[in-house]
Order: C-alpha cells, then sequence, then structure tokens
C-alpha cells in the first residue's frame, strides 16, 4: 500500500459573515468576502496528520478545487502538516457551477494517478451543505465508505469508523482502500502556526486542470434563483388559552 | 481619597455586601475575593479577567511543565499592523531596495484574517500621497473610482438644515479628492506589497514587544494561541512566534496596545499632550438608485449632539457600478455624559429628514466602527525610540477639519522607510544599540508637509472648549484659520484624557433614544452582525480588567456603568448576578470590534484592550 492519504479542502465563505444575496438572485456575494478553511475540512487534515504523526500513513496530500484564492486553503494545510498540496484550476464560470459530482470525479482521478489509499474529506461544506461529495467519490472508485466519522482506528488493512447516525453510533470495519468523511467530533483541529505557515512556504503545490484528469466539468444542475430566507415575522403574546385558539383560527391552521 | 459621590458609593457597597456566594458557571470556576482598595468587607467579585498579562503563568500550577520556548525568525525590518502606514513603509522599503540592487527581507505582520478586514474609514482620500508612492497608480488599478464632484456641509436642526457655504480654502473643501472604499484601497497596497516582495502574515497578531538586553527594541512575538477561556493551555495550545528586527515599525492605528507599553516603556509623551479621541461609527447602505448622486459628499454638524459635544456625520455617494453610499457618525470622546451613546447617536442621526430621504428604500449591508485621533500637533508623542519608531494613526497625523489622516499615515510610513533604509542595509553601522535608533525620521517628518498641515489645524479642535461649543470653534475656524492659515502664534490645549471627562451620572440627565425602527435605524446586536465579527469563543477575554471589581465598584457606581453605552459592539453588558442582589460586568468579547474605545474611555483605566488570537475581530470588506 502507497500509505498515501489524499484529503480535500474547500475555500468557503467564513461561517461568521452575514451572507448577501446579489441583486439579480443568481448568487451570493463572494466579492472581497472573507473566505476561510471550510471547518470540517480543517477537521479532515488533522485527521489525516494524526494518521502521518503515528506512521500509519507515509505522505499527505491536500486537494483543492477552485480559483487562484485556493492557494491559499492549500497553505494553511500545509502548515497544519500536509507534505504537499494539488491544486486543481476551476475558475470564471466553472467555478460557480462547481458542485460534488465534478468534484468527486475530480477525486477519483487524483486517487489512481496518486495510487493513495485513503480520501479523507470533510462530511460537507458549509456554503452548499450537500454532503454528496465523499459518498459520490467512493461510488465512483468503487471503494468502501465510512462517512460522519467520529472515530477511526487502523487495523492492518482494514479500518474501524465509528460513525455518528441519528439514533447514536454505529461502528463498521471496512476494507482499504476507502473513502472517510469527518463529522465534528473526530478530533480538534490544531492551529496553523506563523512558523508553520513560512515552512509551508517551501512545500509544493501542483498545478493541474481538470482536463489533464479527463474530467468534464458540465453541470447537470442549473441554479434558478437564489433568496434569502423570509424575514421572521413578530411573535404576539395572548393572555389566555381562548384568545389563542381564536387566533390560531383566524390565521388557518385549526 | 472620597470620590463625590458618596451616596452612590454606599448604594454600592449595600449590593457588593449583599452578595452571597455566586453559582459559579462553567467558563469561570473560580471564585476570587478580591482586595477593596477603599473600606469595607470581604467581597466575592466574580473572576472576569483571565489573560496572562494580568495573571502570569510563572507561578500558575496549570502551566507546569509546558514548553514556553518560541520560534524565532530574523528579518531586516518587521512592520506591526496592515494599514495604510504600514502597508506604505513595507512597499517604501522594496521599492528603494529594488532600485538600489539591496537584499532586504520585511516582514509584516496584521492581525485582520486578510489586509483589508479591519480597516475602516469615511473616506475622502487626498490623493497626494498615493500619487508619490505609485506615480502610475491608475495603471496598476488602485481602486480610486469616485471623484468628489459635489461637497455640501450642513448644520442640522431637529427638522431642519441650515446650509453652510464650504469657501475654497476650509480645510473641509474636498476638490481633487477621491471618495474610496479605504479597506478595498488596503487589500489593493497589500497585493502591491506582495509583488514587491513584503512577506506579509495576515491572521498573526503581535502580542508582545520583544528588548534587547540594552533595552532597545528586539522585535515581536505573535500571540499564543490554544487557551482557553479559564487561562489554562488546551491540548492545541502553542507558543506565539518571535521575529526579530533592526527596526521594528509600529503602524497598529489609533490607540495601539504595543504602542501603549511603549509609551510607557522609553517615556515617548513627557513632552506632548495626552491624545484625545472620538468614536466613527460606520455603514454602507444600498440605496434607491433614483436617489443615488455619485461623488456627492454630505457633511452635517448639529443635532443630534448638543454644542458642547463635538461631533458630526459624513455621507458619501461612491461611484462604483451599484448605488452604493457610506454614512456615518462621529462623537468626540471628550463627551461629558456618560448617558450619552454614540450607537444611537447615529441610528437617530439618520431620522433627520435630509439623511432619511436619501436612505428611505433602501438596505444596509454593513456595519462598523472605530475609534480615531482627534489631538493633532499638540499630541504628538516623541516618535523614535532605539529599535524601533511609531507610524500612522498610532501615534497621530490625523487632520482633524480635514477629517483625512490616510494620505498622513502613508506620508509617515514612507518617511519612515526613506529614513531607516539605508542604516538597515548599511555594511558595518556603528550603532550605539543593539536595536538601531534612527531619530532622522522625526527630523524629516518635521520638515515635511505632514507637519506644515497639522500645525496650521492645531487650534480648530481645541477651540471648541468654550462657551459657544461648536459654534464658537466654527467662528475661531473661521477667522483663524480661512483668513490667517493658523498662523496664530498660540497653541490652544486640549482639555485633558478624554477618559477624565465623564460628569458622574447623578449629575447627568439619561437621555432618551427613540426605539429603532428596523428600517432606517437598527438594534446594536444586528448591527453587530452585520460587522461579521467573531473570535474563538474559548479564550481568555482579550479585554481584560487590571480589577476586577472596580466596574461595579466604580464605573457603574458613579458613571452608571458607561461602557455598555460607548462600546459600538455590545460587549459590556451589567447584568444581575444569579444568586442575591446586586451587578456583575458581563464581557461578551466574541462581539469586540476592535475599535479601542473602552481603553480609551473607561473612567477608571482600569481597561486594557490586549490582542486577541489572530485572525479573530471584524470581517469588513471594503470598509
Amino acid at each position: 500500500m502507497s500509505g498515501r492519504v489524499l484529503v480535500g479542502v474547500k475555500r468557503v465563505i467564513d461561517y461568521a459573515v452575514k451572507i448577501r444575496v446579489k441583486p439579480d438572485n443568481s448568487a451570493v456575494v463572494t466579492d472581497g468576502v472573507k473566505h476561510s478553511m471550510n471547518p470540517f475540512c480543517e477537521i479532515a487534515v488533522e485527521e489525516a496528520v494524526k494518521l502521518k504523526e503515528k506512521k500509519l500513513v507515509k505522505e499527505v496530500v491536500a486537494v483543492s478545487c477552485g480559483p487562484q484564492q485556493s492557494q491559499e486553503t492549500i497553505r494553511t494545510a500545509l502548515a497544519m502538516g500536509a507534505d504537499r498540496g494539488i491544486h486543481v484550476e476551476v475558475s470564471g464560470k466553472d467555478y460557480e457551477s462547481l458542485g460534488p459530482l465534478q468534484v468527486s470525479k475530480i477525486m477519483a482521478a487524483l486517487a489512481k494517478k496518486e495510487e493513495a489509499q485513503f480520501i479523507i474529506l470533510g462530511k460537507q461544506a458549509i456554503d452548499d451543505d450537500c454532503n454528496q461529495t465523499g459518498q459520490m467519490t467512493a461510488a465512483l472508485l468503487d471503494w468502501p465508505q465510512g462517512t460522519f466519522a467520529s472515530e477511526v482506528s487502523l487495523e492492518g488493512d482494514k479500518v474501524m469508523v465509528v460513525r455518528e447516525i441519528d439514533g447514536g453510533l454505529e461502528t463498521i470495519r471496512i476494507n482499504t482502500p476507502a473513502v472517510l468523511t469527518a463529522d465534528l467530533r473526530l478530533n480538534t483541529p490544531r492551529y496553523a502556526t506563523l512558523p508553520n505557515i513560512m515552512k509551508a512556504k517551501k512545500k509544493k503545490i501542483a498545478n493541474v486542470k481538470p482536463a489533464d484528469l479527463g474530467v468534464d466539468l458540465t453541470s447537470r444542475l442549473e441554479v434558478l434563483r437564489v433568496e434569502e430566507p423570509p424575514q421572521r415575522q413578530a411573535g404576539m403574546k395572548v393572555e389566555t388559552v381562548e384568545d389563542l385558539v381564536a387566533k390560531l383560527r383566524d390565521a388557518g391552521k385549526v | 481619597m472620597m470620590f463625590p459621590a458618596c451616596r452612590y458609593v454606599c448604594k454600592a457597597h449595600r449590593c457588593i455586601r449583599a452578595l452571597t456566594t455566586l453559582r459559579t458557571d462553567s467558563a469561570a470556576p473560580q471564585l476570587y475575593t478580591s482586595i477593596h482598595r477603599r473600606t469595607c468587607s470581604s467581597v466575592s467579585t466574580p473572576r472576569i479577567t483571565t489573560h496572562h498579562t494580568i495573571h502570569p503563568r510563572d507561578n500558575d500550577p496549570r502551566w507546569e511543565g509546558i514548553e514556553m520556548e518560541r520560534f524565532a525568525d530574523e528579518a531586516d525590518v518587521v512592520i506591526v499592523g496592515g494599514g495604510p502606514a504600514g502597508l506604505s513603509a513595507a512597499i517604501r522599503l522594496k521599492q528603494l531596495a529594488n532600485e538600489q540592487e539591496k537584499e532586504l527581507r520585511v516582514c509584516l505582520v496584521e492581525k485582520a484574517p486578510q489586509i483589508g478586514a479591519h480597516t475602516l474609514s469615511g473616506a475622502c482620500l487626498e490623493p497626494s500621497t498615493l500619487i508619490e508612492l505609485f506615480p502610475d497608480w491608475k495603471e496598476r488599478g488602485a481602486p480610486l473610482n469616485t471623484p468628489v464632484t459635489e461637497d455640501v456641509f450642513s448644520i442640522f436642526t431637529e427638522k431642519h438644515r441650515i446650509p453652510v457655504p464650504i469657501l475654497p480654502g476650509l480645510p473641509m473643501q474636498n476638490h481633487g479628492n477621491y471618495i474610496v472604499r479605504l479597506g478595498n484601497l488596503v487589500r489593493w497596497l497589500g497585493e502591491q506589497a506582495e509583488e514587491l516582495g513584503v512577506e506579509i502574515y495576515p491572521g498573526y497578531a503581535a502580542a508582545e514587544v520583544l528588548f534587547h538586553e540594552d533595552g532597545s527594541v528586539k522585535g515581536i512575538a505573535t500571540n499564543d494561541v490554544g487557551i482557553a477561556k479559564d487561562g489554562s493551555p488546551k491540548d492545541v495550545f502553542e507558543r506565539g512566534m518571535e521575529l526579530h528586527a533592526k527596526v521594528t515599525l509600529f503602524g497598529e492605528g489609533c490607540h495601539g496596545h504595543l504602542a501603549k507599553q511603549l509609551y510607557k516603556q522609553f517615556n515617548l509623551r513627557e513632552n506632548c499632550e495626552p491624545q484625545t479621541y472620538a468614536i466613527g461609527l460606520k455603514e454602507l447602505w444600498m440605496i434607491d438608485e433614483k436617489k443615488w448622486r455619485p461623488g456627492r459628499t454630505e457633511h452635517s454638524v448639529g443635532w443630534p449632539l448638543d454644542r458642547h459635544t463635538y461631533g458630526g456625520s459624513f455621507l458619501y455617494h461612491l461611484n462604483e457600478g451599484e448605488p452604493l453610499v457610506a454614512l456615518g457618525f462621529v462623537v468626540g470622546l471628550d463627551y461629558s455624559n456618560p448617558y450619552l451613546s454614540p450607537f444611537r447617536e447615529f441610528q437617530r442621526w439618520k431620522h433627520h429628514p435630509f439623511v432619511a430621504s436619501t436612505l428611505e428604500g433602501g438596505q444596509r449591508i454593513a456595519y462598523g466602527a472605530r475609534a480615531l485621533n482627534e489631538g493633532g500637533f499638540q499630541c504628538i508623542p516623541k516618535l523614535t525610540f532605539p529599535g524601533g519608531l511609531l507610524i500612522g494613526c498610532s501615534p497621530g497625523f490625523m487632520n482633524v477639519p480635514k477629517i483625512k489622516g490616510t494620505h498622513t499615515a502613508m506620508k509617515s510610513g514612507m518617511l519612515a522607510a526613506e529614513a531607516i533604509f539605508p542604516k538597515v542595509t548599511a555594511e558595518n553601522l556603528d550603532s550605539e544599540t543593539a536595536g538601531i535608533h534612527v531619530p532622522e525620521y522625526s527630523e524629516s517628518l518635521k520638515n515635511s508637509s505632514v507637519w506644515k498641515e497639522l500645525h496650521a489645524v492645531r487650534n480648530i479642535r481645541p477651540s471648541f472648549h468654550n462657551y459657544f461649543g461648536l459654534y464658537g470653534g466654527m467662528v475661531y475656524t473661521g477667522i483663524f484659520y480661512w483668513m490667517l492659515r493658523g498662523k496664530e502664534p498660540w497653541t490652544l490645549k486640549h482639555r485633558g484624557m478624554d477618559a477624565n471627562q465623564l460628569k458622574p451620572a447623578k449629575d447627568c440627565k439619561p437621555i432618551e433614544y427613540p426605539k429603532p425602527d428596523g428600517k432606517i435605524s437598527f438594534d446594536l446586536l444586528s448591527s453587530v452582525a452585520l460587522s461579521g465579527t467573531n473570535h474563538e469563543g474559548d479564550q481568555p477575554p482579550h479585554l481584560t480588567l487590571k480589577d476586577d471589581s472596580i466596574p461595579v465598584a466604580r464605573n457603574l457606581a458613579i458613571y452608571d456603568g458607561p461602557e455598555q453605552r460607548f462600546c459600538p459592539a455590545g460587549v459590556y453588558e451589567y447584568v444581575p448576578v444569579e444568586t442575591g442582589d446586586g451587578m456583575r460586568l458581563q464581557i461578551n468579547a466574541q462581539n469586540c470590534v476592535h475599535c479601542k474605545t473602552c481603553d480609551i474611555k473607561d473612567p477608571s483605566q482600569n481597561i486594557n484592550w490586549v490582542v486577541p488570537e489572530g485572525g479573530g475581530g471584524p470581517a469588513y470588506n471594503g470598509m
């Protein structure tokens, strides 16, 4: 086994920023807005680096698909301990319509090219909340998947994954190579400290085009309209139960 | 040393005595018995401050065995702060290095997560300095897109406005200037600097000044990360990094926290007046296209402030392809009524018919606030010390009547670069101290346009301290500045520190502010949300108190807790204690927008703002 881990990292709008919809309702405003690494991707990077520190894998490669600025996100992953980066250049209209299907095709192609043993991704991105890339990648590669992982341990050539599911926790054992997606409680990501950022400048980031990987970026989805959620209506206080029932009847709810 | 408001002191004592054991909450597990300076009983004040600058880690058992050594690196010049001054200095250094084919390592650290994210200003830029720095700024794409076309000045009354003609020669005349979104200009400067080879590290705050054994400045250390809210180390704890330099430039902006230390360390303020400040609050609005007049600048004074409270407003129509206006309100921090809330003055000013007519039908898309300098010439400290120097709004070069400080900040950065360049690239420099002293910077500043400008307007702001307040100031400006260009032989003094100007609450009338209507005026918390501010929650609050008991014992008792009104982000709240009577101060550090007003205006000067983990704070976009 190659002992190589591919980690996908996505550059998303920072979670604390107030989102604004463009006046033409086509998309969300991203120009100049603060971006950072998707929190679940940070957890994925941390897990990969931890595996390397335990000497269970040999190399961690950080991958990001996007425009020029995605390189900053890869640098952060390098500062956290990834060995090298791959920047898959996607910009303009292609980037606006980039979704899980295309990204999983790219990840699958890269996994084959790099002979990866694991692909670790965040369970979902906080901008689209799709929760699809990990699963699609596993399907395209015909690899087993351990999604919503809150605990990962390697046992020889198999992986034990504790998954967070609706009813509680599910423990599965899967073969390698495998796709894992990180959930919140998997670990606490380390900080990318300044000395590591400086060292990361010396690590390599390769530039790749999707066409080089034989991936077609056409989207099967067309975004028709983006809207803000409806404004919260003010509530009303009532004095008695009779009042409440009367108001509910008026509103047609009862 | 009795306080004048004895009645309030006794009331506070009764409250405090009535405090029973407080229920501990998970975030602050330790109770503290603080020793009162005055009389009275043992008091249980809940522990608020856990930061290591107030509670050192040397004897703290939780820190035993933790590796505290720091990684260190050397540069030729280190610049603290990626604002107009810091970036101009960095750019000028690299321009000189490239011209003279010399190697020069310039490192710049900035606490914001990206360059420009903590920048907030009106702003009406005088392009003179930018032209000096980049004669080809237009070709390079500097975002100066809105030349000023109209200049409107008004005195507001509650319902009306009195137009004031802006005669050529008055400081607030804006012909030839540009309305800019300063955050975007700063971001552009950052890109230019990187292209020239400056190493820029956003997201890393300079937290500590380092000294050589001979007392000169050695450089800075960035903040530690991974300390929990109660001050103990987390698993992810990592020490900050040390950056050593021959000269360190401090460009932290108005009221920098490291500059505050340096003033004391090197006694830089012994021959100047204490700095005075104002708070500026700003919003960006997308307005109805029909009301959009690109290039129009509007300024007002008067309502809602009374003639003794310095302040005024601005409203600029930008011209960047969409109907965007930048508007804001400035209140001098030498105000005396502790019931005054700059935020609520701003919100109610927007309802003036002249302003509301522009905003009706529009949408607010951004909010922020920052303190700014008002002291001018009389408050410029000694600017150089062995190993470092101060640039930009940190020492303070703002031209107050013009309300412009960006061009002078940039100029000071450039002059600093020109002064230190020969010294840091010299082959065998004979320096008395390990950190190089560059007094040539002060000299060149004194001979520059910045000095002349600030000298000419030095008496305008202090002239407001007269019986007629605002109107007296305007008359003074008209006579002495417009006609005599500031050549009068005297220099008026300011009133002293802003923190000392508050009158006790009992001597002042509470102000009845109108409720926000949710269309033109808004509440504080929804405004703070728009600033995009956030901090890692599990870290010691960076608003540190030298004495945790003073807020309730003094600020609340005498001044009715002015910090809950002057903070533009709702950081300070006096809430009832969980059991028993009395109040306690709650610090919502995560809301902080790094404006520095609390450090300036706290009447007890008990609040010491220190830098939080880098990357935290507002996420301004082109403010």
